[in-house]
């Protein structure tokens, strides 16, 4: 028995070396260095570098950590360089909005920067795993920062309880996951995509079972129906940067995982789980939509407003069963979810002017007279949720409904239009609130630089998808799936 | 893959413990069942040539983390709750009864196929083996995980300790 | 009584699973709900070890080590939320905490 290590190429994992390497380094810095506004700035550096590898690496497909015999333990294509870019966009427009917030709201500590950097590195990962139980890591690694990061107001009950109760289904739908992962492995004999793509016979109970215990977790973690139930509490409890993060991050990494694992691993099944992802989209799309109807609370509304949003993705997701091209929508619809989710963020972080106050739909009154432009930015972005042209978001929905109609998903298709209309009420009550009424609220609204320059990029983001989709979907249509991950090493 | 005899013995107290587990209403005496359980399913490890896995599962598992637990149920003195069962939306209710759903198609399903092929060799499980094993085909995950309690170690002193930071604020 | 077979396991861990999962779903002390989830890790892992015995392959074992050493993370964070959460409530009951209204 001898030894014979595997072929690595750190190269390829560069960006998660980066983010990782300067989460380690925050923490040591933490012994010399007690000023808050030196973590934010290295955070920022560290993510900028992490997007410009990560791009660079564009257009190539990599494996590396190749064992004897076997196949890559991480993958780099144009898939989850895409999917990289925009987690990572996430975490700057993450970083943007918080600058002010994290300071009046007595939050900012060191911790929170390292954190936030484990956490992204997990969420990449999701994008590159290309082994069952690396994404079952890396789902840990994103989901135990997130849990901390949502209690991070320790001192304030909902916070606490928030991080509770994700931390508490998280770790049940984690479990459920593994179940999944040992059932697959029990099938083929492998937990390596490629491996399970090569031993998996159609109809398999064991394989059968496995994928639904996946489905399962998958939906947890992406906040499908009916596993949503933690989304609102936690949404509106973590504080509003902690939400923002996840909003995006989470829903992306799960979905990115979601992706490549049922893609490349789990064709043989594609009949099964295309009918089920469509029933839970469809289940998804009625309840988050109808749901969202009732909230008062800006950030419980854009928590049930991204569980119908996960509803749109999923459309594309089991339309990807059929044909590959439907991954090319749910990217962009990612990207146009990105920008317009982040923005939306933004103005809600600019509102509360103490933490847990100022979120409620009633202080929206009158901000067009208060403050015209932040109004104007939160209409475009709540007519790019509700996908009004020419915003991203209708882009997004057009290209994702494009591909349910080709994928014969006419009766879901259907439902996603008619939903959109009902979500138009909520998203749209917002605007009303903020031109037709006059308010009586005196507090400040905290729009700093950072912010500023957040909101910009996300206003621009979500304006340039909306008037010229067609490249950006050329770009996401070339991010498909790789076919490196299929060769065995030597 | 083992004795029938006791392949059943092991099977009624792991299935026994985990029933005590749920319907106990003392914390304590939930964790007790719990480790019962855990040593029983390190025996089965060692009847599915597991021996180091056995090992690693008495020391960490039924050793570290269940004195963990009981460390913290003695420190709340929580261990007894006025009621038990929680009322739960039907949403919840809903979900559980698909997971039985799911089950129990899957065992159906499973002892309809009546697959027994129980014919592979015995394998070299040595804690060599393992670790072999584990630098040549799981390097990556290894040091991933080299993170993730990182992490958690740090959550852990920011949601204990802070919160004496958070009076004086 | 037949021979023991790899379907024996499969339906012994997911009893377990079931019994797991039950606990997470029915009882109200977190820290009972807590422990039906390594409950169900557990059965996940007897289930690893099962089948890398059934197919000859050592990979299963590999596996549960990246399982327990997930869950001693997932024990330290969630037990530290519960005390952190005992400190103010002086419960750890679920449905107090205003964590399941859906």
């Amino acid at each position: 028995m001898d030894f014979q290590p595997p072929i690595i190429n750190l190269l390829i994992v560069a960006p998660l070396l980066i983010t990782m390497g300067a989460g380690l380094f925050l923490m040591l810095l933490n012994i010399f260095c007690k000023r808050d506004g030196v973590y934010y700035w290295l955070t920022l550096a560290a993510i900028a570098a992490a997007l410009v590898q990560n791009v660079a690496m564009w257009g190539h497909e990599y494996g590396t950590f190749i064992a004897r015999g076997s196949y890559p333990m991480v993958v780099s294509d144009n898939f989850s360089v895409f999917l990289n870019s925009i987690l990572l966009l996430s975490g700057i427009g993450t970083l943007l909005i918080s600058r002010n917030y994290l300071h009046r709201t007595k939050l900012e500590r060191p911790e929170f920067y390292m954190l936030m950097l484990f956490s992204l590195s997990g969420m990449m990962m999701m994008g590159m795993a290309n082994d069952l139980i690396l994404v079952f890591v890396a789902l840990e690694l994103l989901s135990i920062p997130l849990y901390i990061m949502a209690g991070l107001a320790v001192s304030r009950d909902d916070s606490k309880e928030s991080a509770m109760k994700y931390f508490l289904l998280g770790a049940f739908s984690s479990g459920i996951f593994v179940y999944g992962i040992a059932l697959i492995y029990g099938a083929t004999g492998a937990t390596a995509l490629p491996a399970v793509y090569a031993v998996l016979e159609a109809g398999s109970p064991l394989a059968m079972a496995g994928t639904a215990f996946l489905m399962v977790g998958f939906a947890f973690k992406i906040g499908a129906v009916p596993f949503h139930m933690w989304t609102p509490d936690v949404y509106e409890g973590a504080p509003t940067v902690v939400t923002a993060f996840m909003s995006v991050g989470a829903k992306v990494a799960g979905f990115a995982a979601l992706l490549r694992v049922f893609t490349v691993a789990l064709p043989a099944m594609s009949d099964a789980w295309m009918g089920a992802l469509a029933l839970i989209a469809a289940l998804t799309l009625i309840i988050g939509n109808v749901v969202a109807l009732m909230q008062t609370n800006i950030k419980r509304m854009l928590g049930y407003s991204s569980i119908a949003h996960a509803g749109y993705l999923l459309i594309g997701v089991a339309a990807a069963g059929q044909h590959s091209e439907a991954v090319g929508s749910v990217l962009l619809y990612m990207l146009a979810y990105l920008f317009t989710t982040m923005g939306a963020f933004g103005v809600v972080i600019a509102l509360e002017h103490k933490l847990g106050e100022g979120i409620m739909l009633e202080d929206y009154k009158g901000l067009a007279k208060r403050n015209p432009w932040l109004s104007a930015a939160m209409l475009v972005f709540m007519l790019s949720l509700t996908g009004v042209p020419p915003t991203g978001g209708f882009s997004g929905k057009f290209y994702i409904f494009r591909s349910a109609v080709e994928a014969n998903l006419w009766w879901l298709a259907i439902i996603a239009i008619m939903t959109s209309v009902v979500s138009g009420y909520y998203y749209l009550r917002v605007v009303f609130y903020m031109y037709m009424f006059d308010g009586d609220r005196t507090e400040p609204v905290y729009a700093g630089t950072a912010l500023k320059t957040g909101l910009l990029i996300a206003l621009v983001g979500t304006l340039w998808l909306g008037f010229f989709p067609a490249g950006w979907f050329e770009l996401a249509y070339k991010a498909v799936i790789g076919t490196t991950q299929l060769l065995a090493g030597g | 893959m083992g004795n029938s005899f006791v392949f059943m013995l092991l099977a009624v107290i792991a299935v026994g413990s985990a029933i005590g587990m749920l319907v106990s209403r003392d914390a304590v005496h939930s964790a007790l069942f719990l480790v019962l359980n855990f040593i029983t399913i390190a025996v089965f490890y060692v009847v599915l040539n597991a021996p180091f896995l056995a090992m690693v599962q008495v020391t960490v598992y039924a050793g570290a983390i269940m004195v963990l637990f009981m460390f913290v149920i003695m420190l709340l003195g929580a261990e007894r709750l006025r009621g038990m069962w929680g009322d739960r939306p039907s949403e919840l209710v809903f979900a559980a009864f698909l997971g039985f759903l799911l089950v129990v198609t899957f065992l159906i399903a499973l002892v309809m196929e009546g697959k027994t092929a129980v014919s592979a060799n015995m394998i070299d499980s040595s804690p060599v083996a393992l670790g072999l094993r584990l630098f040549e085909g799981y390097v990556f995950p290894f040091e991933v995980v080299g993170i993730l309690l990182l992490s958690a170690m740090v959550g852990v002193v920011i949601l204990t300790i802070s919160n004496k930071r958070g009076k004086n604020v | 009584m037949s021979e023991i077979t790899i379907n024996s396991y499969v339906i012994l861990s997911t009893i377990l699973f079931v019994i797991g999962a039950l606990g997470v779903l029915l009882r109200r002390n977190a820290i009972i709900v807590f422990m039906s989830i390594e409950m169900m890790l557990n059965a996940a892992n007897l289930l690893f070890v099962a089948f890398s015995r059934h197919l000859g392959n050592l990979d299963g074992q590999v596996l549960v080590f990246f399982v327990i050493t997930v869950a001693a993370a997932e024990v330290a964070v969630g037990l530290a939320l519960i005390v952190a959460i005992f400190r103010t409530k002086k419960s750890i009951d679920i449905d107090t905490l205003n964590l399941m209204k859906g």
